[in-house]
């Protein structure tokens, strides 16, 4: 089960990722538990100076833009 | 719209790359045709405008003619402009600007902060992320300020578009006073010392410090043409409405409204044009892909470019939707003296410029 976070306070781009991971976990038949993170303190405690970002079992792998479809496949399945 | 679009450039699950070499040459060549196609449009627009049943002469025909022209030129000018600022952004982003700015001093960090504030990649959505990061990363507020201002008013959009539409001289003005307005006003913020002013929550933020570092991937030529273009994608299909209909009120201050009243509302003489210019626009919401099009109209028409210069700086440095956003991070107060720094420096810039030029 991947915990993933995605960091962002509600812009356009930070739904579309989010849609992204799922469609990706779901493609790659991956059990994820989604969540969206848009309290701007718990994102700026990550780290990341720009939205979205992407938080995978506690560990930062994405910061800024909508991720690449292979990049993410690739941390989903690390 | 953006998800499947990447999904069809990255071939997802394939792990076909398609060769450097092809990239590079069919950059090459979109490029040649790109040019091929801007030298066309003038004529190509002229024709049109002469096989519509409307007197070339004649208000509505020079609006029409503005429209026809400039609309496929503007959209042109912007794509290859943002492809360009994509694949240059590639190289720096907000993590790294942060890294690079945080152990500066002020003075030469505003200076530093304010030129970055151009090249680092940054959707207003982000505004408070960034900020939080700043100051988290113990850059000074008057840093972080500089780098907030500069960001959305000197931005790609705005210079190339200026560039393009109302010529280099006029866009390397606009640089240099936005600079100089950002580097100016943040320093300023920052000898005020008013960082209590800030919301509690982000002070105590503060002292804690983020926990993670965002991972640097290696990336290729390839890759960076590839973010040129997903950025060109993004920004172009979002803003195309936007020049649509900054192009349809210039159209329509390029046909209908006379010379003489602009020269007289927005001319040098008029003294009061730069406070109002300054005053229509904080309140305007609109991005820089629709204020430049009414930008090069006024400028047509006679309007003061100090003044016009103001008024661009004032919808793009100071909308009221940034402000609402920065309201979460700081207080009324802060804002209050964000509102009055800048927009004194926007008036001395306008006001200035229409005294020694006008």
């Amino acid at each position: 089960m991947k915990d993933v976070k995605v960091l962002g306070p509600g812009c356009k781009r930070c739904e579309t990722t989010e849609a992204m991971v799922r469609n990706a976990a779901e493609r790659l038949g991956i059990e994820a538990k989604v969540q969206k993170v848009t309290d701007y303190a718990e994102i700026a405690r990550y780290g990341v100076a720009s939205t979205p970002g992407i938080v995978i079992d506690g560990k930062l792998v994405h910061a800024g833009g909508l991720p690449r479809e292979d990049k993410l496949e690739e941390w989903l399945t690390a | 719209m953006s998800a499947s679009g990447f999904a069809d450039s990255t071939a997802p699950g394939s792990g076909r790359r398609s060769s450097p070499l092809l990239w590079y040459l069919g950059t090459v060549a979109a490029f040649a045709l790109w040019v091929g196609v801007y030298m066309g449009l003038e004529p190509a627009a002229e024709a049109i405008t002469h096989l519509l049943p409307v007197a070339r002469e004649s208000r509505l025909g020079e609006a029409l003619a503005f429209f026809l022209y400039d609309t496929p030129k503007v959209l042109m000018l912007l794509a290859l402009v943002v492809f360009v600022m994509g694949v240059v952004q590639s190289f720096f982003s907000p993590e790294k600007t942060r890294a690079f700015l945080s152990g500066r001093r002020e003075g030469a960090g505003n200076l530093m902060a304010a030129g970055l504030g151009i090249l680092t990649p940054f959707c207003s959505c982000s505004a408070i992320p960034l900020f939080i990061g700043f100051v988290q990363a113990g850059i000074p507020l008057g840093v972080t300020f500089s780098f907030l201002i500069a960001a959305p008013m000197v931005n790609e959009v705005a210079l190339g578009l200026l560039f393009g539409l109302v010529g280099w001289q006029v866009a390397l003005l606009y640089l240099a006073f936005g600079l100089g307005v950002a580097i100016v006003s943040g320093w300023v913020i920052g000898r005020l010392h008013i960082e209590s002013w800030l919301q509690d929550w982000v002070r105590e933020l503060n002292a804690t410090g983020g926990c993670c570092r965002v991972p640097e991937d290696e990336i290729t030529g390839v890759e960076r043409l590839r973010e040129g273009l997903a950025s060109m994608r993004e920004i172009v299909g979002r803003v195309w409405l936007w020049i649509l209909v900054g192009i349809a009120v210039g159209a329509g201050i390029h046909g209908y409204v006379p010379a003489e009243l602009m020269a007289r509302i927005m001319g040098a003489e008029a003294w009061w044009s730069v406070p109002a210019a300054i005053g229509l626009g904080i309140p305007m919401y609109s991005n820089a892909a629709g204020i430049i099009p009414v930008v090069e109209a006024l400028l047509d028409k006679g309007a003061a470019l100090g003044t016009t210069l103001a008024f661009m700086m004032a919808v793009l440095a100071l909308s009221l939707p940034e402000i609402v956003i920065l309201r979460k991070v700081l207080k009324g107060k802060l804002i209050a003296v964000f509102v009055a720094i800048v927009g004194t420096g926007i008036f001395s810039v306008g006001f200035l410029f229409n005294f020694l030029f006008g």
